[in-house]
């Protein structure tokens, strides 16, 4: 079964296309990650599909229910954790569950053990009666985590998880986003620029840019596209040209000296591009990654623009309170 | 009976974060306590209204100031909360927007009153005003019609305007006004004629004309039946509007 579908799904702001016609479709129990650099149209394609924006133009499905129609069975049925801090700093962590819970309707009976269960899977049982504002950054993640989860979702929509997490907390967080993807079977949509997160995390990927989709699999097939190792070669003066005519080269660029390409079976060629390049100063092949596939579809480092919002992240923060 | 549990949900959360933050409660009674120990007294040497006594003749007024300054902020802090905090969160939860408007609403209603039952307290302690069972009732019932009109109030400017910055011509331009032509400092009968039309227009006017002549037992200006007529229209009206912009605030 299909739990979520997209046709076209379009958003513009004013004059600016923030979302270009994206079709999804995903399936349950999937991690997908929306992945892109900032402004690229993340944060809209998922603000629509937890039916947070209207779309322009397209249609939204969610467990089967129209995003635009069914918005308030859509939102029964989602779980939100969201990029800034949401919840309250006065409550303590149980009291900011127990208020989700009464909002999204648990079964009253129910509201204890659900809140128990959750404060377990997160770690969070021995500090659950402390005020949030005494939660470290990594703590407060997890509660959130936690709270959307609390309503028994199908759909969990994680906006930047581990953004500003130490390694070890989102290696933590990993953990349990996986454990719920196998064991509840809950399909996680997670916009990320952690190349690794992606990498490791997510069953599949979709590469956002310009809010289109530049390509869409899985994480390894995807690396795989861009045939072979990337070799990187210091050079005072290169000769590019030379080069870019050898057929198990591609994707050559150069910059300042440094010149970056893709090679078949690369132990075998390498001499003889070293060769051709010549002032050869030192030489790095590996494997490709996923930012080599970023920076080959969209031309950018994701890197550079870590931790900053986007043009249209800051775009939706100053229209928030504009109706 | 999903959405009465997310406005006990809401109200709750209103009603915890107010008894955590003690200072919030204390500050906002400094305020009206300055006008009536310093003004009051001030004016109140060489004043009397009638045969009241300047600083008992404010009392209802500063009531009525304190529930104006308290509830517009309420509702306008609102601006701040959409951002980072937790009404974002509720605005994400599958409740209507009216439940979260009245959550609010019902929210700030119980704050306020906790902050005017002090007040009420120290006004027969330390200011001589004199309570009878008749008199409580009615001074409670007219400020939380008013409570509930102004922290609407609020919550529209709230709901429309995008950025905090706007918050000094909210006070300039609302609160004061507000405050200073509702006779709740002087009486209203005498005014010159083109002060006495805005004051006439002023709904604030009106609850405190009903609070001096329920706490004070003196004569009403406009008619104890006016009072509540206007007052309740205000709150009404006031309601409708916010229901409306809360529906359509975008998050």
């Amino acid at each position: 079964m299909k739990v979520i579908e997209t046709h076209n799904l379009t958003k513009r702001f004013d004059r600016l296309i923030a979302v270009n016609k994206i079709n999804l479709s995903i399936k349950e129990g999937e991690i997908f990650g929306l992945l892109g650099p900032n402004g690229a149209g993340k944060t809209t394609t998922l603000s629509m599909l937890a039916t947070l924006l209207p779309p322009t133009s397209g249609r939204a499905y969610v467990n089967g229910f129209d995003v635009v129609n069914d918005a308030s069975k859509v939102r029964h049925s989602i779980g939100f954790v969201f990029q800034d801090p949401s919840s309250d700093d006065l409550l303590t962590g149980r009291e900011n569950l127990y208020l989700h819970a009464l909002m999204y309707g648990v079964d009253m009976r129910n509201i204890n053990k659900r809140m128990d269960e959750v404060l377990k899977l997160v770690d969070l049982t021995e500090r659950q009666n402390e005020r949030m504002k005494k939660y470290s950054g990594g703590m407060r993640r997890r509660l959130e985590l936690a709270r959307g989860l609390l309503h028994d979702p199908r759909v969990l929509f994680l906006d930047e998880p581990t953004l500003g997490l130490d390694p070890q907390t989102r290696q933590h967080l990993w953990t349990y986003i996986r454990r719920l993807a196998d064991e509840k079977k809950v399909t996680v949509i997670i916009t990320t620029h952690y190349m690794d997160e992606a990498d490791q995390l997510c069953d599949r990927i979709a590469v956002i840019d310009h809010g289109k989709i530049a390509a869409m699999g899985k994480p390894e097939d995807l690396k795989k596209r861009l045939g072979g190792d990337v070799v990187r070669i210091k050079s005072k003066k290169p000769n590019v040209a030379a080069v870019k005519k050898l057929r198990y080269v591609k994707n050559v660029k150069h910059n300042d000296g440094m010149v970056t390409m893709t090679v078949d079976n690369s132990a075998k060629h390498l001499q003889e591009i070293l060769k051709k390049i010549g002032n050869v100063e030192s030489v790095e092949t590996r494997s490709p990654t996923l930012n080599d596939l970023f920076l080959h579809l969209t031309g950018s480092e994701i890197r550079d623009e870590e931790g900053e919002g986007g043009y249209f992240e800051r775009m939706m923060a100053s229209n928030r309170g504009n109706r | 009976m999903g959405e009465l549990n997310g406005l006990y949900a809401l109200w709750y959360r209103e009603v915890k974060v107010f008894t955590r933050e003690i200072s919030r409660v204390v500050g906002a009674l400094v305020q009206p306590l300055m006008w009536l120990v310093i003004f009051g007294t001030g004016l109140g040497s060489i004043l009397s209204i009638g045969t009241v006594n300047y600083q008992t003749y404010i009392f209802p007024g500063i009531l009525a100031m304190t529930v104006l300054f308290g509830s517009l902020f309420f509702g306008l802090y609102i601006i701040m909360d959409k951002r980072v905090d937790f009404l974002k969160e509720v605005l994400v939860a599958p409740l209507h927007r009216t439940t979260i408007f009245f959550g609010k609403v019902l929210g700030g209603s119980t704050d306020g009153i906790i902050q005017i039952a002090i007040l009420l307290v120290l006004g027969s302690i330390f200011f001589g005003i004199h309570f009878t069972v008749y008199s409580l009732i009615m001074t409670i019932i007219i400020i939380l019609i008013l409570m509930v009109a102004i922290i609407s109030l609020g919550l529209i400017f709230g709901a429309v305007m995008s950025s905090p910055e706007g918050f000094g011509l909210v006070i300039t331009f609302v609160i004061f006004p507000l405050f200073f032509l509702s006779g709740a400092l002087f009486p209203v009968k005498s005014l010159p004629e083109w002060l006495y039309s805005f004051v006439a227009v002023n709904p604030v006017s009106y609850a405190v004309d009903a609070l001096r002549t329920v706490i004070l037992g003196t004569a009403s200006a406009f008619g104890l039946g006016i009072d509540f007529a206007v007052l309740i229209g205000f709150a009404i009206a006031m309601v409708a509007i916010g229901t409306w912009a809360f529906k359509r605030m975008k998050i």
